[in-house]
Formats: C-alpha cells, sequence, structure tokens
C-alpha cells in the first residue's frame, strides 16, 4: 500500500476561518477533511497515513521556519506521495500548497502533486515545476478536482509515465509530450479553422506564450513636490460599505474623499475584505491605508499633497480581468487629475 | 492593478506581506510589509510605536519611488 501525506490549510481541517489563520503547523494522523474523498478515490492502492495543518498566514508570514517544520514532519512519515490542497483560488493557501510541494519534490526527492485554480497566484508561481491539476475556483469543485488529482497522484508514486497536460488534467508546464494523434495534423488544422470561422470554439494547439510585463516607469524627481494617491486591495470602505464592494469576487472598486481626512478611525472606516481577519483593520484602517502618516508627512512639507480620493476594492478571489478592469479605468482618473504617484497597499 | 497604473505612466510602489506573490503579479518597486492582516500596523505594540514603524515604511515606500529601477526592485530597506 502506497503512503500518502496531505497538507491542508486551517479552513479544511475546520479548525477555522480568518481569525485562525495564523495557526503554526501540526501534523495530524491519518485523514482529515478533504482527504476522505482522496482516500476514498485510491481505492485501497493509497492510504493517506498523516494529514499536515498549517494557517495560510503562518505559512507566508514565517516562509522559512514553516517550511523546515513541515519538511521535518513529511520526512518522519517517509511517504511515497506529498498532496497538497487543492487550493482552489485562495491565494495565500495556493502558494503555500505550490511552496511546500516544491520544498518536498526538492529536499526530500518524493513526488508530490497539488492542485488550484487557474487565476490562483501560486499557479503562475510554480506550474512549470509541479504538478498542479487545474481546479474550478471554490470548493464546491472538490469532488471534481479529487476526480482529476487522485488517478494523477497514483501515477506520480508509482513513478508511471506521466501524459501529456491535456490527458492528464495539469497545467501546461511547457514540457513537450509526444504522442500519435488519431487525426493528421492537416485535418485537425482544417477544422480548427472551421470552427473558428464559425464562431465556435477550438483549441489551440500551440499557444502563444503570455508575458504580460509592464516596465517600471522613471522615478518620481522630488516627492516633496509630488501628489501621492493611495490606492489598497485590502478592501478599507468607509463604515458601512456604502457601495457594497463584495467581501469577495469583487466586482467593482469604490472611490472615496479623503480631504480633510486626517486619521482613519474605527467610527469612521472599516475593512470589506473577506480574506483576512478584519479586527486589526477594523480598529485602525491606517493599518492597511496609512492616511494618518501620510497627512503627517504632507504638513512637514515631506510630500507635495495626498491625493484626494483613495481608491479601494477587495483582493479576495477577485477575477484577474475585473482588477485589471477596474485599475485601467481609474488609473485614468489619476492621470487626468495629476497623480504623480501611487502608493497601493495589499492585504 | 499595480500593472495597470504602471502601464498608463504613473510610477506605482506595492506595500505587502507576501513579496513572492507582488513578484509574479509583476510589481517593479515592491516594499515588504509587517502582516498580512495589518500591512502598515503591528497590534502587539502600543498605536504610537505602531505610527513610528508605518511611517518609516511609508518613508521607504517614497524613497522606492524616487528611486531609477530598471527591473523589479525589493526595497528590503
Amino acid at each position: 500500500m502506497l503512503k500518502v501525506v496531505h497538507y491542508i490549510n486551517q479552513f479544511f481541517a475546520n479548525i477555522g476561518g480568518e481569525e485562525m489563520a495564523h495557526v503554526p503547523a501540526e501534523l495530524r494522523e491519518g485523514v482529515v477533511g478533504p482527504g476522505l474523498a482522496f482516500q476514498q478515490a485510491f481505492g485501497g492502492e493509497a492510504e493517506i497515513v498523516a494529514t499536515i495543518v498549517c494557517g495560510d498566514s503562518y505559512f507566508n508570514e514565517n516562509l522559512e521556519k514553516a517550511k523546515t517544520e513541515i519538511i521535518e514532519m513529511v520526512k518522519k512519515q517517509n511517504p511515497d506521495l506529498f498532496i497538497a490542497g487543492p487550493a482552489f483560488n485562495a491565494g495565500r493557501y495556493g502558494v503555500a500548497c505550490g511552496t511546500i510541494a516544491q520544498a518536498v519534490k526538492e529536499e526530500l526527492g518524493i513526488p508530490v502533486l497539488t492542485g488550484m485554480y487557474v487565476e490562483n497566484p501560486g499557479a503562475d508561481m510554480f506550474k512549470n515545476s509541479l504538478y498542479i491539476v487545474s481546479t474550478k475556483n471554490s470548493a464546491a469543485g472538490m469532488k471534481d478536482a479529487v476526480k482529476k488529482m487522485a488517478p494523477l497522484a497514483l501515477k506520480l508514486a508509482n513513478k508511471e509515465n506521466i501524459g501529456a497536460s491535456a490527458e492528464e488534467g495539469y497545467m501546461p508546464n511547457g514540457v513537450r509530450k509526444n504522442f500519435f494523434d488519431q487525426e493528421r495534423g492537416s485535418k485537425r488544422a482544417v477544422n480548427m479553422l472551421l470552427n473558428k470561422l464559425s464562431g465556435k470554439e477550438y483549441v489551440t494547439e500551440f499557444p502563444m506564450p503570455d508575458f504580460d510585463r509592464v516596465a517600471p516607469n522613471p522615478a518620481v524627481k522630488d516627492v516633496r513636490k509630488a501628489t501621492i494617491a493611495l490606492v489598497t486591495s485590502g478592501g478599507i470602505v468607509p463604515k458601512g460599505n456604502p457601495d457594497h464592494i463584495e467581501s469577495s469576487s469583487a466586482s467593482k472598486y469604490g472611490k472615496y474623499d479623503i480631504e480633510g481626512v486626517m486619521d482613519l478611525t474605527e467610527e469612521t472606516f472599516a475593512t470589506a475584505h473577506g480574506g483576512y481577519d478584519p479586527v486589526y483593520a477594523n480598529i485602525d484602517p491606517d493599518r492597511v491605508l496609512p492616511v494618518d502618516v501620510l497627512r503627517d508627512l504632507e504638513k512637514e512639507g515631506k510630500i507635495g499633497k495626498l491625493h484626494r480620493y483613495f481608491y479601494t476594492t477587495v483582493g479576495n478571489g477577485t477575477a484577474v480581468k475585473n482588477a485589471k478592469g477596474f485599475a485601467e479605468k481609474f488609473a485614468q482618473e489619476l492621470k487626468a487629475d495629476g497623480v504623480d504617484a501611487v502608493i497601493l497597499t495589499s492585504t | 492593478m499595480v500593472k495597470e497604473i504602471e502601464r498608463a505612466g504613473i510610477p506605482v510602489v506595492h506595500m505587502c506581506t507576501v513579496v513572492p506573490i507582488s513578484l509574479t503579479v509583476g510589481a517593479n518597486r515592491i516594499v515588504p510589509t509587517i502582516a498580512i492582516p495589518h500591512p502598515l500596523g503591528n497590534p502587539a505594540l502600543t498605536m504610537a510605536e505602531e505610527k513610528v514603524i508605518r511611517r518609516a515604511l511609508v518613508e521607504r515606500a517614497l524613497k522606492a519611488l524616487e528611486t531609477e529601477v530598471s527591473e523589479q526592485t525589493v526595497f528590503e530597506k
């Protein structure tokens, strides 16, 4: 029987949500939470001998320490396979799954597998070095994820030959796999073209690489004369969230006037973000959007001016397309308003 | 959002705790912060002490904006 160690976060271990994201790594014997579905899918071929549970914030804020602790736990179990997640669209969880899977693979030489949604930041970071199964964007997709991950996990543990990404369900990793297709190339190409011309769906066999990088702008000459604007993905809004920005998967952003506001307080501002423990930001929203300090610097002449409006949204499972759209729009306003530079804070 | 602001021609500094995400997304000027739920504060300190730290981080961000960079740069100090 193959031995598997499974890594999950505090949420899937039923310890708690964001208020428990600080819990350190712990090892539990046997199956916890989603491990049960994997165990069933393995059909007696493999057993989850231990589950490592770690808070998402603990992992990301104590990267090296958490890595060392977890590697030690995995090593003691001497497993045939390490599975992390799936993390769906949970950003910190995805980064944790990718980071720890990579470390286990490199330091212990054990096959590893993880799964997440394609827009999870962990996907771009690790898809070229790990097998990452592409999942749906929420835990509602668990069944589907397990169905794809379990067979690939067994193949990896048995050191079988792994097929192309399209067959096995992992994210393309840039490694070319040769195989004989049932139809010859010319026929496939014509079919693709016909589909394209008639507006039907088709799948390219040669996707163009996506290098979306923007070159840095020249530096600000003198911040003492500059107008600085604040932007955040940390969800700071006037108390009561007047525009009803969603706590996750935000479909909009807010623009708020802070003329005359010297300090963000518990009475006047709060966070709308549902992806981190809001207690600290609600007590003092300056901890996310530093208006108090920028006002001091403005008074002392160390910056020209704090821009009259700040822009805010919730960066929690928010589609990249939406975030891009928000900023495309408000960046033009910032330019038109003569803003010289932006400080963007993220949680 | 960082990238779109940069693309519009406005220099931007990203203040965040999980620097690897910022690097993956493509921010060019990055200032690492304290913790995910309170990037610019530390509830273990008094409000006055916190403000000193917050100011230091914001001043580092302003310095980053005044610094010419040719590639992604993390301003650790």
